[in-house]
């Protein structure tokens, strides 16, 4: 309960109320039963009423060192005192520390002869001394109609019960009647008109098959207080009350993430995974993996040290457990270690309300951070869609106003819209995933979406989804000319692109061989061309070079011969020249 | 009306008549719980009185408990009611509530009287 609500539980100025210490009672009674004045509970036989009395006195004795007394009209001290040992209240000990009177009163009414006048002051009596002897603050009367059976004038009765409830609040004691319920009545008897202050009706309703314990405050004068009807139940640590109503949209919102404990599924989660303190559902058709989603957020929480609470409404411990060791997740070792805690049960064991109500208290126990609920689909076997919903939302609203991060597995029925989630529940949650099976080529695969994540950037691609023998694998799908592929369909479209990949590489290596062998062609015959062509010119500039030798030998000829004839130079030079000028361009 | 024949004498009694020729003070023990000295009270007393001086002369014995003085007495008895007469003896225990200004239902609650 926040802080907020709490304030709401003021009493009102002026009207001094009592706690009584029953968890949750004081809740929806905003501070307890009306301090000294008698409050009235009715119910039907077996309606917890001497439980409530009983559990009134010894909180009471225990919790605010108020003692008590409690008179009994139907059971012995003995009886008593056994009956609620069971439920860890040990009146023996109370009673030798004194803090707690028991008195029978029986009457035998075979025994009894009535003439004349009389009044019940000895009962007066022997309720003063008990109050008087411990000063006790509260009593309990179980029950007055006992009264009514033992003694014959009614008339009597009735007037001495008008004079015992002046005569309680005179005393100041804080006071509980019980009452058995009539027909049309709150009692048989008519307790009812004598107690105006506070009546509680206890109830035990069977409905389905499931039977479900609920209170009512009837009537409590001077003070407002919630009047729904609360279910409540009775365990092994007695009474517990739960005033579960809609607490309304005032939660914190955390920017704090957690992790989904799927690597890619953070990723996908703008890498962060989901907010804290959100509500998360996880939808698909049977077999999709939904649990195993749940598996792997839990085990990420125990990992980071935090305490996670598994509501498991279709497996046992021990399967889930194994199941999850075969894709590699160990839940075992952090149920060792304290940090997560399972609650198996059937939908069916109790009603919708008091699932409700044991996952608060066993929340309010365990103070996990992480709360997984597998399935809520299941709750559709006790009530129908409009109260599921109405208690889901309820569920919801206290994870958030705790800050508690919450897990719902849906189970949706391959026939309808997958988008349809059976307890339509969906806009309440903060982030939904998909989980579905794609049917093609002859197998199934599953894909997983996220259809929202409130405040999160969150990738809109569907991914494979694999369990593997290390827990959940997500893939990309193929996405490419040929659709969205998956499964063996995926690998297939994968192995062919790699084929073609290989051939497009084989094919450009021939072409650059291809390309080597002719460059190196090409410059092996550029080699024998210049070879070719050095060859060629050698034989040119040796052919040039004899020609020179020839022409020189001409010209000196010449030279010799027109010395000889002493002619004059003129011609001569010409030749040289002529000579020189074919030297230079073989050189070139 | 049986009764667990303890004595022989008590046998007797059984016939309901009464038996006013032995002398035996302890045979009717009777015990009257009143709470203060209300005009009920007196009342209750001063009608008992009479009757076993009627009906049981010199056989019986009156005591008379005020609870306003010892409200624990209360229990023993299971008295819820006052005037409450129990009969302690002879046994069963028989309790007759009220000012006893019924003389024949008294006798009739004491087994003096057969109903």
């Amino acid at each position: 309960m926040s802080r907020q609500n709490r304030r709401n539980f003021q009493p009102l100025k002026g009207l001094q109320k009592e706690r009584t210490g029953i968890p949750g009672f004081d809740e929806i009674t905003r501070g307890g039963l009306p301090a000294g004045r008698p409050t009235l509970v009715c119910g039907s036989a077996g309606a917890g009423k001497t439980l409530f009395a009983m559990e009134f006195l010894v909180r009471g004795a225990t919790l605010f060192n108020e003692p008590g007394v409690f008179i009994s009209f139907e059971e012995s001290d003995e009886e008593l005192a056994t009956n609620v040992a069971s439920l860890g209240f040990d009146l023996n000990e109370l009673i030798a520390e004194k803090k707690l009177i028991l008195d029978y009163v029986f009457i035998e009414r075979s025994e009894i002869e009535e003439t004349g006048e009389y009044d019940l002051e000895a009962l007066f009596l022997r309720l003063g001394y008990a109050i008087d002897s411990i000063g006790a603050k509260r009593v309990v009367l179980d029950t007055l109609e006992a009264l009514f059976a033992a003694l014959p004038n009614e008339a009597i009765v009735r007037a001495e019960l008008r004079r015992l409830f002046r005569w309680l609040k005179d005393k100041g004691v804080t006071a509980v009647i019980t009452g058995e319920r009539g027909d049309g009545k709150l009692t048989r008897y008519g307790l009812e008109e004598y107690v105006a202050d506070c009546v509680i009706l206890l109830d035990h309703r069977v409905q389905n098959q499931i039977s479900t314990r609920r209170i009512r405050i009837v009537k409590y004068r001077g003070t407002s207080h919630g009047t729904n009807e609360y279910p409540f139940f009775i365990d092994e640590k007695g009474l517990s009350v739960l005033p579960i109503t809609s607490l309304g949209l005032m939660h914190k919102a955390p920017t704090e993430h957690v992790s989904t404990g799927i690597e890619r599924l953070d990723t996908m989660l703008d890498g962060q995974g989901f907010y804290r303190g959100s509500s998360i559902l996880v939808s698909g058709t049977a077999g999709t993996g939904k649990s195993t989603i749940a598996a792997h957020f839990v085990a990420a929480a125990c990992q980071r040290g935090e305490r996670a609470l598994f509501f498991a409404f279709e497996e046992s411990q021990e399967q889930i457990i194994r199941n999850m060791r075969s894709i590699g997740i160990d839940l075992e070792k952090f149920v060792k270690k304290g940090l997560l805690e399972f609650h198996n049960a059937r939908p069916s064991a109790w009603g919708l309300e008091v699932h409700l109500a044991l996952v608060h208290k066993l929340i309010t126990e365990f103070n996990p951070t992480v709360v997984v609920v597998d399935p809520i689909t299941n709750f559709l076997a006790v009530g129908d869609r409009m109260e599921t919903k109405s208690m889901l939302t309820r569920l919801i609203d206290f994870l958030k106003s705790r800050q508690v991060t919450g897990m719902f597995t849906s189970l949706t029925s391959a026939a309808s819209e997958i988008e349809d989630s059976e307890v339509d529940v969906s806009s309440l949650m903060d982030a939904w995933l998909l989980v579905r099976t794609i049917e093609s080529n002859g197998e199934r695969n599953r894909g997983l979406y996220i259809l929202k994540a409130r405040g999160i950037a969150h990738s809109n691609q569907v991914r494979e989804f694999l369990l593997t023998d290390h827990g959940i694998e997500l893939i990309d799908a193929y996405i490419g000319s040929e659709g969205v592929l998956m499964g063996s369909a995926r690998s297939n479209q994968l192995a062919r692109e790699k084929v073609a990949e290989l051939e497009r590489g084989q094919v450009s290596a021939r072409k650059q061989r291809e390309l080597r062998r002719k460059q190196e062609l090409y410059e092996a015959q550029l080699q024998a061309l210049k070879s070719q062509y050095e060859t060629e010119r050698d034989a040119i500039l040796m052919e040039l070079d004899e020609e020179q030798k020839r022409l020189k030998e001409a010209a000196d000829q010449q030279l010799e011969i027109a010395r000889l004839r002493k002619a004059d130079n003129r011609g001569m030079k010409i030749d040289e020249n002529g000579a020189r000028k074919a030297r230079k361009g073989a050189a070139r | 009306m049986k009764q667990t024949p303890t004595k022989k004498q008590r046998q007797k009694s059984t016939n309901g008549r009464p038996q006013a020729t032995s002398e035996e003070p302890d045979r009717w023990n009777l015990r009257l719980y009143v709470a203060g000295q209300t005009p009920r009270s007196v009342t209750a007393f001063r009608n008992l009185k009479d009757i076993c001086e009627e009906y049981l002369k010199g056989q019986y014995h009156i005591e008379v408990v005020d609870l306003m003085e010892n409200p624990t007495l209360a229990r023993g008895d299971q008295i819820l009611a006052v005037p409450t007469l129990v009969r302690k003896l002879p046994q069963p225990i028989r309790k007759i509530i009220g000012d006893l200004s019924n003389t024949e239902r008294v006798l009739v609650g004491l087994d003096i009287q057969p109903r």
